[in-house]
């Protein structure tokens, strides 16, 4: 995998901060500009355009395969685009500035992605750590995500495989909001968890995202849930956007057959899961 | 790369650390592996020990072409050797066989000219000959009336069997047959041991034996006499470096002594003691020598706590600077295999390849550049013990999940950073599993370095092999064995107190 931090490391900022240029009109948080990713010849990500702004919550929707991941792939710079651009902050993202603008981000992914040989309150400490922040800081900033993602304190010096589901969750929620960054990109972010669980952690998630009025990435297969936590959509299909909007557009104006095939697809099974309809 | 060849350097400093100081170097005695060698040995290390000089004993190494490294490298002075091996095996200047006529003055005066340039010297003969006879049963002998190897050509009934060994040697069977027009057809070939069983117990009528075989007096064998001269001759020797001549003159004026002094039957005699009536070499040597010579010269045999101990400190100190060199080298060499797949694939074949050598085989190749003792056994336990350790060390770190490393690698933790924290705690149960299997294979390996004169507790082993003495084969397996489980234990012991407690599996 080409991995741009392969290249060299950014001198680390105490706060772990990477300062974009200064620019009067401020520059949207994410751009990708004619990005374009193939994998063996197959085109997973077509010449694609998405800007997110500042404090912007969308939601990335599509079957799988569609390209939802690469994007946040993209984003992270795990991945390089074959053509086009990725901007963060204004900057291009290349092998000099990556570390510095993963920091700048927090990803979370299915059941977590929690390192099994830390705790809890290790793993989310774990960059602070290594960016040598104050005793006091760390102390500080954690206690305010416990509150924030109503964690369970006595929690905190459990393994990964002692916590439930729904913990380990919120512990890569932690995880990924310590450095205070200005993206957050969630893939499948309730993939793992059970229905009941599931609600609640849909509710807090969205108070979250309220309260911070941070740009968020939300990826998820599930039309309701995008809808639940993202006013803007984006409806991918075989690295193309289809369609873009709230909700009330895609089921009143598709821009394509594809759309009200998605729609009715999701419809079925929401109808078949609970009874209720969207 | 600055960090690996740190670590090449301190494998260096390790191995050379066991080099003596250069003040007054002792004279290195050797011997090969059977009891006559050893006896030799033994004898001539009293002799010049009695006339001063400091001995430091090298006995019982693993075999003709090791003795002679070990000799031309400088990591031994001097051990008892044969005229016929030298040519036939070592210098390759085959003699034209002629039996007792067969190697005049003259040949081994071409033989001392031979090794004076190589700096090498020989005293002796030393009076008896180790060469290939023929033996049958005295009764049986006498009945038939054959007394000489022609005879047996007008017995076509006998059953001759003969070792595997004689039966294919240039100086063997085809050209002993061939010379007395012998019939050659129902020949069979086994163990020289249970030949010679074979012909006390009647199962065979004839079978090859060495001339000083301790079992001729014991079972009452007729040895036949070679009348056409076709067995070359292995007169007895003591092969040395001049340069130890020249340290330890005293010394080898004593040595002198024993040329012409020990006759076939005294040689046969002494293996007798040894191998018949389990009689330590030493003592046996130490006999003949005051018998002989009248030289008190008593150089006690260890007693068996002092031994043991030695022994372990020996087995131990091969094994610990081994792994701990291995563990060095294997570490970063499995990393850097899991950073492309290519030289991954590379490093992991060159590993294995040095993991097929046959041990024995490896420990050879060591003398020349390493000498005899702990240093070319600790290379050699060295090269053993990277296999285990570089693929335990490259499975564990890959077989991380994709999903977790990526999740490191988007908090912005650097690859260094990632190696350390991440990668390699997570790997840390496969790859002490890896240290714990080297190790274990290490101490059963270390038993073979007794063969290059490193100690240890292969030295009992061998000495047991050797004198047919199953004691003294467990005074070295038994401990080897413990070593080996304690080892084990602790081990054990410490992935239970190492490995991070989330990566154990526990009810929660």
């Amino acid at each position: 995998m080409p991995d741009l931090s392969q290249a060299s490391e950014v001198p680390e900022t105490p706060d772990g901060g990477a300062s974009g240029a200064p620019v009067i009109e401020p520059a949207p948080t994410l751009e990708l500009l004619g990005a374009t990713k193939r994998y063996d010849g197959k085109t997973v990500l077509a010449s694609l355009d998405l800007r997110i702004g500042h404090g912007e919550t969308v939601g990335l929707i599509g079957p799988s395969g569609s390209g939802k991941t690469t994007i946040l792939r993209l984003a992270l710079g795990l991945l390089r685009p074959d053509a086009g651009l990725v901007r963060f902050r204004g900057a291009p993202l290349d092998a000099s500035n990556v570390l510095a603008a993963r920091r700048q981000m927090g990803y979370v992914v299915q059941d977590g992605g929690l390192f099994p040989h830390l705790t809890a309150v290790q793993n989310v400490e774990l960059m602070a750590r290594h960016l040598r922040w104050e005793a006091a800081r760390i102390d500080a900033r954690r206690n305010e995500l416990v509150e924030l993602t109503r964690f369970p304190p006595d929690a905190l010096e459990r393994y990964p495989a002692q916590l439930s589901g729904g913990q380990r969750q919120r512990v890569g929620l932690m995880r990924a909001l310590f450095l205070d960054p200005a993206l957050l990109l969630l893939d499948e972010p309730l993939g793992a968890i059970d229905p009941l669980v599931r609600a609640e952690l849909q509710d807090d998630l969205s108070a979250i995202f309220a309260r911070l009025d941070k740009a968020v990435i939300v990826v998820t297969h599930d039309l309701a849930e995008a809808a639940f936590f993202a006013r803007r959509l984006v409806l991918l299909r075989q690295g193309r956007i289809v369609q873009e909007g709230p909700i009330e557009t895609l089921l009143r104006a598709p821009a394509e057959p594809f759309v009200t095939h998605f729609v009715e697809a999701q419809r079925r099974l929401t109808v078949t899961r609970d009874g209720g309809s969207l | 790369m600055r960090r690996a060849s740190a670590w090449a350097l301190l494998v260096v400093v390790a191995l050379g650390a066991g080099r003596p100081a250069a003040a007054a170097p002792p004279l290195r005695v050797g011997s090969k592996a059977f009891a006559e060698s050893v006896i030799l040995g033994e004898a001539a290390g009293l002799l010049a020990a009695a006339a001063g000089a400091p001995i430091e004993d090298r006995r019982a190494l693993g075999g003709t072409r090791l003795c002679w490294d070990a000799l031309v490298s400088g990591a031994l002075d001097l051990y008892p050797e044969y005229t016929g091996t030298l040519r036939e095996e070592i210098l390759r200047v085959h003699q034209a066989t002629g039996g007792a006529s067969g190697e005049a003055s003259g040949d081994l005066a071409g033989l001392r000219a031979t090794l004076a340039a190589r700096g090498l010297g020989f005293i002796g003969p030393l009076g008896f000959d180790n060469r290939y006879a023929l033996a049958m049963r005295e009764e049986m002998a006498a009945r038939l009336g054959i007394r000489a190897i022609s005879d047996l050509a007008r017995h076509p009934e006998l059953r001759i069997d003969l070792s595997n060994e004689f039966l294919h040697r240039r100086d063997g069977w085809p050209g002993l047959a061939a010379r007395y027009a012998l019939p050659d057809g129902k020949v069979q070939g086994l163990d020289h041991e249970l030949a010679i069983r074979g012909l006390a117990t009647g199962a065979l009528d004839v079978t090859d034996i060495y001339s000083t075989d301790a079992e001729i007096t014991r079972d009452g064998l007729r040895v036949l006499a070679d009348d056409r001269g076709f067995f070359p001759r292995y007169q007895a020797i003591l092969l040395y470096r001049r340069d130890a001549e020249a340290r330890w003159p005293a010394a080898f004026a004593a040595l002198g002594r024993m040329s012409g002094q020990i006759d076939d039957a005294t040689m046969m005699r002494l293996n007798a003691r040894v191998k018949l009536d389990k009689v330590p070499e030493r003592t046996v040597a130490a006999d003949f020598v005051a018998e002989r010579f009248g030289v008190r010269a008593t150089r006690a045999e260890e007693a068996w706590w002092p031994a043991l101990w030695r022994r372990a400190r020996e087995h131990l100190a091969l094994v610990a600077v081994s792994l701990l060199a291995a563990i060095l080298c294997a570490l970063p060499l499995g990393v850097l295999a899991t950073r492309s797949p290519r030289l991954g694939e590379i490093l992991l074949a060159a590993v294995g390849v040095v993991q097929t050598i046959p041990s024995l085989a490896l420990l050879v190749f060591m003398i020349p550049l390493l000498g005899i003792g702990a240093r070319p056994a600790t290379a050699a336990l060295f090269l053993y013990s990277l296999l285990p350790i570089v693929r335990n060390t490259y499975a564990g770190l890959t077989a991380i999940p994709a999903p977790l490393r990526e999740s490191a690698q988007a908090l912005g933790l650097s690859p260094r950073a990632i190696l350390w924290r991440i990668e390699l705690p997570l790997a840390f149960g496969t790859i002490l599993a890896g240290i714990q299997s080297a190790a274990v294979i290490n101490i059963g390996t270390a038993t073979l370095g007794a063969l290059v004169g490193a100690g240890g507790f292969g030295q009992p082993i061998f000495a047991g092999i050797r004198l047919d003495d199953v004691s003294l084969i467990l005074e070295g397996a038994i401990p080897a064995s413990v070593l080996a489980l304690l080892v084990q234990g602790l081990f054990d012991l410490l992935e239970r107190i190492l490995v991070p407690k989330g990566l154990r599996s526990e009810p929660r």
